[in-house]
């Protein structure tokens, strides 16, 4: 008996890890859900609502992969990772997609076998500190007690800055963003450093806000981007033009509220029709409908709805579009032609 | 009626495998290997297989590659630009830290109480079973958290002891900050050190002292060759004692022995006391233990104390009651026979537990990261396998670690267990 039962596992454990090797595309449409890399919780990115609905500016890029491929932006399993868990649950294929504010860096596009499929958000590592300690610039912090997650890349800036500065610190590790706000509010360290657009809304969410400043100091580039297990191109080419599609479709004028109408007839714009299917193959290029783009932008809308709605400056966290506005008004979004 | 004939002699079936009693052992034996062979196999070209399609080799190159990172706490000298080698073994360093700090108050602890809970005052008794049940039946995470969150929430942090007015401040005449960031003492600095570091003035107006660890280990021998001769002392007073009968008094040599050469050796090297004091965001100079430390140590010791005071208390209900009656019929203090009667007969039923516990507690020092601490599962185990992607390996030397630490463990402790155990023919 205990004998059948230890071969069942090794048959089903055989199996899972047959399965995790095929094509990711086909794995996906099977099972009929995407599993999709999430933050444990960070406000505007990816958190759970009220409902415990998912929801967030990198939640939604899972929806809108989710909808192209499966057309349901429902069909998501979210698997919350923090910044230690996260490669090795995309590695090993517990997840399809990692898409959690995660910095694109050399040595994670090659080394750790990973495919960055492009920059959803542009960002870059600051400090936040109370406001009543007054300080001014992230060089006056000299011997303070830095709260640090743990496996980031603002783990390593954070040494270079202080080492290039010729100044002190002392870290307290922490392992989700959630720990690093209870840590920083009881006082356990006097600065909380990660992502500017992180630190803005984890202030958000404090009693009050105003109590505690973002220092002037950007001290790194942080692209960040979803990223795709390295060697199956077909499904890294399906997140890297889903993601284009989003972005596209602003530029184009392409909005939730007018895809459809947009999509049901061929329209006086050739690229736009490409984007939609009503004119050419694209979708079946990529081994999907020729509506693809049309529900993925359904999903949630196109990059500028997406990123109003969950981090724009009407929301809590309040974060002004800057580097990622579109090239066209003077950012860095620039998606490659649909063509 | 003699011509006997032997018996046909039956041939070989092959369902006497399964149903003869000779040969079943040996089927079973061979295929329980044959599986385990075969398990063992998958594994491994599993792992291989896996690893050549994601594109991965399998190499330790990673651990001479510069870290990157710091860590807060540092018993062996490190910087960011050093290996992450090194990083792993700054982490080893804390845990070993944290692991014979807590087996040394865990089994104080754990002897306290599984003695106390005998004893016939019923709210001693009451008080240590609550102890022992309340830390033996909740998870030991749970305790790490909550003595974190009790020591990091309730004490002040550094920032509450600054102004003219302050909220917080400190005890014991100024030397002693409790603080929610962790603990700061007094340390001896010493102002003619033999290190040869420099010495540094610990603040404006003060004499320049320097922390040797070399000052420290001249200390060290010194006292080791003061209670060398104290022994000898003692040695030399048992024999007068045994050819006369008269011991002679020598607690007055013993004390001198004991403080005056060391206290030549403090004098020359300059030993100042160095009291902690704040500046900028902490507290700066003196001896600092860490909440992270402090709570790990802490909830480690009282958790695992609490399974060892069972221990104890099962060792001492082992030795039969006669043994204390006939001390009692001697008219030894009840103290005495405890000390001299019952726990060295204890010992060997208390001993073989205690190595496991001893085991877990190191194990269970892994939880360290809950609360920050930085020990070798959070260095070489967390960060460098998420900057380095070697899930593989790192984990691999992390169990060759532990495996390795809890083997020394318990043959020190085997060792020390066939020293104290009744010596039997």
């Amino acid at each position: 008996m205990n004998k059948t039962v230890f071969l069942g596992a090794l048959t089903v454990a055989g199996l899972v890890a047959a399965s995790a090797s095929a094509a990711t595309l086909d794995d996906v449409k099977e099972r009929g859900t995407l599993n999709c890399g999430v933050v444990t919780g960070l406000a505007g990115f990816g958190a759970p609502d009220a409902n415990g609905v998912w929801t967030g500016f990198d939640v939604a890029m899972c929806r809108a992969v989710a909808a192209a491929v499966l057309g349901d932006k429902d069909a998501v399993e979210f698997v919350p990772t923090t910044g230690q868990t996260r490669f090795t649950a995309l590695a090993s294929g517990e997840i399809d997609l990692l898409a959690r504010n995660t910095t694109w860096t050399f040595s994670r596009d090659t080394d750790l076998k990973f495919d960055f499929i492009g920059v959803n958000y542009y960002d870059g590592q600051g400090f936040l500190i109370p406001k009543e300690l007054g300080v001014a610039s992230a060089k006056d912090l000299d011997g303070a007690t830095v709260c640090i997650q743990t496996g980031t890349t603002t783990e390593l800036n954070l040494a270079d800055f202080f080492r290039i500065n010729n100044i002190s610190y002392e870290p307290v590790p922490i392992e989700t963003n959630a720990e690093g706000q209870q840590q920083y509010l009881a006082g356990a360290c006097d600065v909380y450093t990660t992502d500017a657009s992180g630190l803005a809304a984890t202030r958000a969410t404090f009693e009050a806000p105003g109590d505690h400043v973002l220092l002037p100091e950007i001290i790194s580039k942080e692209p960040l981007g979803p990223l795709v297990r390295h060697g199956d191109s077909e499904w890294a080419d399906i997140a890297r033009w889903t993601l284009n599609a989003l972005i596209s479709a602003e530029e184009l004028g392409v909005s939730s509220s007018n895809v459809a109408e947009l999509s049901a007839a061929p329209t006086d714009n050739p690229e736009v029709n490409r984007l939609l299917g009503t004119e050419g193959e694209l979708g079946a290029m990529i081994g999907l409908d020729a509506g693809w783009a049309v529900a993925a932008i359904s999903a949630g809308g196109n990059y500028g709805e997406i990123f109003e709605k969950n981090i724009g400056e009407n929301t809590p966290i309040g974060l002004a579009r800057g580097l990622n506005a579109q090239w066209t008004d003077g950012g860095l979004l620039y998606s490659p032609p649909f063509r | 009626m003699s011509a006997m004939t032997d018996p046909p002699k039956p041939a070989f079936r092959l369902s006497q495998l399964i149903y003869d009693t000779r040969y079943r052992s040996i089927t079973i034996q061979v295929v329980a290997l044959a599986l385990i062979g075969w398990g063992i196999w998958w594994l491994v070209t599993n792992t291989i297989g896996n690893l050549a399609e994601l594109g991965k080799d399998f190499d330790f190159g990673f651990l001479g590659q510069s870290a990157g990172y710091d860590i807060n706490q540092m018993l062996i000298p490190y910087d960011n630009q050093d290996t992450h080698g090194r990083a792993a073994l700054v982490g080893i360093a804390n845990t070993l830290l944290v692991a014979v700090m807590g087996c040394i108050t865990a089994l104080v602890i754990g002897v306290l109480a599984g003695v106390a809970r005998l004893s016939k005052n019923w709210v001693v008794n009451k008080l240590m079973a609550v102890y022992v049940e309340g830390f033996r039946n909740i998870p030991l995470l749970l305790w790490i958290l909550l003595i974190h969150a009790v020591v990091s929430e309730a004490l002040p942090q550094p920032n509450a002891f600054r102004g003219a007015d302050p909220s917080a401040s400190m005890l014991l005449g100024d030397s002693v900050a409790l603080t929610g960031r962790g603990f700061y003492f007094p340390r001896i600095g010493f102002t003619n050190s033999l290190s040869g570091a420099e010495a540094v003035a610990p603040r404006e107006g003060y004499t320049a002292v320097a922390s040797g660890g070399l000052d420290w280990l001249v200390i060290l021998g010194v006292l080791a060759v003061s209670l060398v001769g104290i022994k000898l002392i003692r040695n030399r007073a048992s024999r007068i004692q045994e050819s006369s009968g008269v011991r002679p008094t020598t607690w007055y040599t013993q004390l001198g022995l004991l403080i005056i050469p060391t206290g030549i050796v403090l004098t020359v090297l300059g030993a100042t006391i160095v009291t902690p004091y704040l500046k900028g965001f902490n507290f700066t100079e003196g001896m600092f233990l860490r909440s992270a430390l402090v709570s790990l140590w802490v909830a480690l010791s009282l958790y695992t104390g609490a399974f060892i005071a069972e221990t104890v208390r099962a060792g001492i209900l082992s030795v039969s009651k006669g043994q204390a009656e006939a001390a009692a019929a001697l008219g030894m203090q009840p103290g005495r026979t405890m000390s001299l009667v019952i726990l060295p007969q204890a010992m060997r039923v208390i001993i073989p537990p205690l190595i496991s516990q001893f085991l877990n507690l190191t194990k269970n020092s892994s939880l360290a990261l809950a609360v920050g601490y930085m020990d070798v599962r959070a260095t070489l185990g967390g960060i460098t396998i998420a900057q380095t992607g070697r899930e593989l390996e790192g984990m691999l030397l992390l169990g060759a670690f532990y495996l390795t630490l809890s083997l020394v463990i318990s043959t020190a402790m085997n060792i020390y267990n066939n020293s104290t155990k009744l010596m039997e023919r």
